[in-house]
């Protein structure tokens, strides 16, 4: 219980902390619109065009999304060595973890949320009927980008080439879940949409076995 | 406390080195060094912030075997972005402190702060930020102490303050381990002083003929 209670407390700390400034919101929120944006100017594409290849672009627009809002989730914490006050204050440090992963979750949800619409009118698509499906795929992706994301943030937020040691970090580990939540995002365009829900079982997969690893481990990535 | 041959390296470089004494409980113990002597990382060893690479530092007298610890060093450890009193609720619910809302008015007015802990931390000066610093570490009443060099850029005022407080949470029991870096009025509320070199303690002394010296050339 007590790994909860603190987790949402880090959490509320972590939702007004960013809602006040709106650093990150607003930064990942302007990028990710102007690469859509390029690319719809760039392929002009028809519906079918942006069936066949728009979930890739979409998902890898998140990716960037991503790699842009995960960098300073612990970095933040090193300006007044507030994550040393964390780790004193916390009964678990999986809770520090739990509450990051919830918020970059969130945030990259929000993103998400408000690019879809851009996307589907730039690129000729509707969602619709689908947009449960759509909301599931986003989620699970969401969550698998953050947990593996968020044990990179720590690792790298110690190291020298911090900024070059994310990006390079986090492309290999994702590969798999963005593989995977692509293909199901193009079966659920589709102009007969259905769920994967082998792919969806394999987003679920990912997202619990790398925050296992964290639970088990998530300690020593803090330990400076 | 007791540190058992605790051993600290970064690299090839010892920090810390077959370091072996104990702390009683209610001493207030003063650790003179130079510049890269070991001082912030036996502290932070013994706030469990840092493993040691050998040895082990152990503790009695405490609930599961971990002391309450708070610390306060020379980064404030408090959310520029966050009010004084936001910074202390935060670190209250997370530390499960009883009545956090209480607690917290308490301290704003023991460190001098209830009329502006509605401001954010980033407007505060240096001596006001050690001050929300000093009561985010008294939350929970801690039972060991840990100051890092806690004087570094505060004014001749907030030092007098800062000094007066530390006299306080000594004379209440609490055990007290502070790194300094030379003679001052902080190093004599202390009733040990250690020194290191090296990452290895050349002199631990109580009060007594011996006690000034300890301090001898470590400033500057």
């Amino acid at each position: 219980m007590a790994l909860l209670s603190n987790a949402a407390v880090l959490l509320g700390k972590e939702v007004r902390t960013e809602f006040r400034s709106r650093e990150l919101l607003s930064t990942t929120v302007i990028f990710v619109l102007i690469v859509v944006v390029v690319f719809s100017f760039t392929f002009d594409p028809t519906t079918n065009e942006s069936r066949r290849f728009g979930p890739g672009l979409l998902w890898m627009a998140f990716l960037f999304a991503a790699s842009l809002m995960l960098q300073p989730c612990f970095l933040r914490e090193q300006v007044n060595d507030t994550l040393s006050a964390l780790r004193l204050a916390v009964e678990d440090p999986f809770a520090i973890f739990l509450a990051k992963i919830s918020a970059n979750t969130l945030f990259l949800l929000l993103t998400e949320l408000l690019l879809l619409p851009v996307f589907a009118a730039l690129f000729n698509v509707s969602f619709g009927a689908q947009l449960p499906g759509i909301l599931l795929t986003f989620f699970l992706g969401s969550v698998g980008i953050s947990v593996v994301g968020t044990a990179l943030a720590a690792i790298s937020a110690q190291a020298r080439m911090r900024e070059l040691l994310l990006p390079l970090l986090l492309l290999p580990l994702l590969t798999p879940i963005l593989v995977v939540s692509t293909e199901v995002t193009i079966r659920l365009m589709q102009p007969e949409p259905y769920v994967e829900w082998k792919g969806i079982g394999l987003m679920v997969g990912f997202d619990v076995v790398f925050l296992t690893v964290l639970w088990l481990f998530g300690e020593y990535l803090l330990e400076e | 406390m007791q540190f058992d041959q605790v051993e600290k390296r970064y690299g090839a470089v010892y920090a810390l080195r077959n370091l072996t004494f104990s702390v009683t409980e209610g001493e207030c113990v003063a650790i003179a060094g130079r510049n890269g002597s070991g001082k912030t990382t036996l502290l932070r060893v013994a706030g469990r912030l840092v493993q040691p690479g050998r040895g082990a530092v152990s503790y009695s007298g405490c609930e599961n075997g971990r002391p309450r610890v708070g610390f306060v060093a020379h980064a404030t450890m408090v959310y520029d972005e966050l009010t004084a009193e936001e910074n202390l609720l935060f670190f209250a619910k997370l530390q499960c402190v009883e009545n956090p809302k209480k607690r917290s008015h308490e301290l704003l007015h023991e460190v001098g702060l209830e009329d502006r802990k509605d401001s954010l931390v980033r407007t505060f000066s240096r001596g006001m930020r050690q001050r929300v610093a000093i009561a985010r570490a008294l939350l929970a009443k801690p039972s060991l102490l840990l100051f890092d060099e806690p004087g570094t850029g505060l004014d001749a005022e907030s030092s007098r303050w800062l000094t007066d407080e530390i006299r306080k949470l000594r004379d209440t029991g609490c055990t007290i381990l502070m790194s300094l870096h030379g003679e001052s009025e902080m190093a004599r509320l202390a009733t040990r002083a250690i020194r290191l070199e090296a990452g290895s303690v050349i002199a631990d002394t109580r009060r007594g003929a011996m006690f000034q010296s300890i301090f001898a050339g470590v400033a500057g």
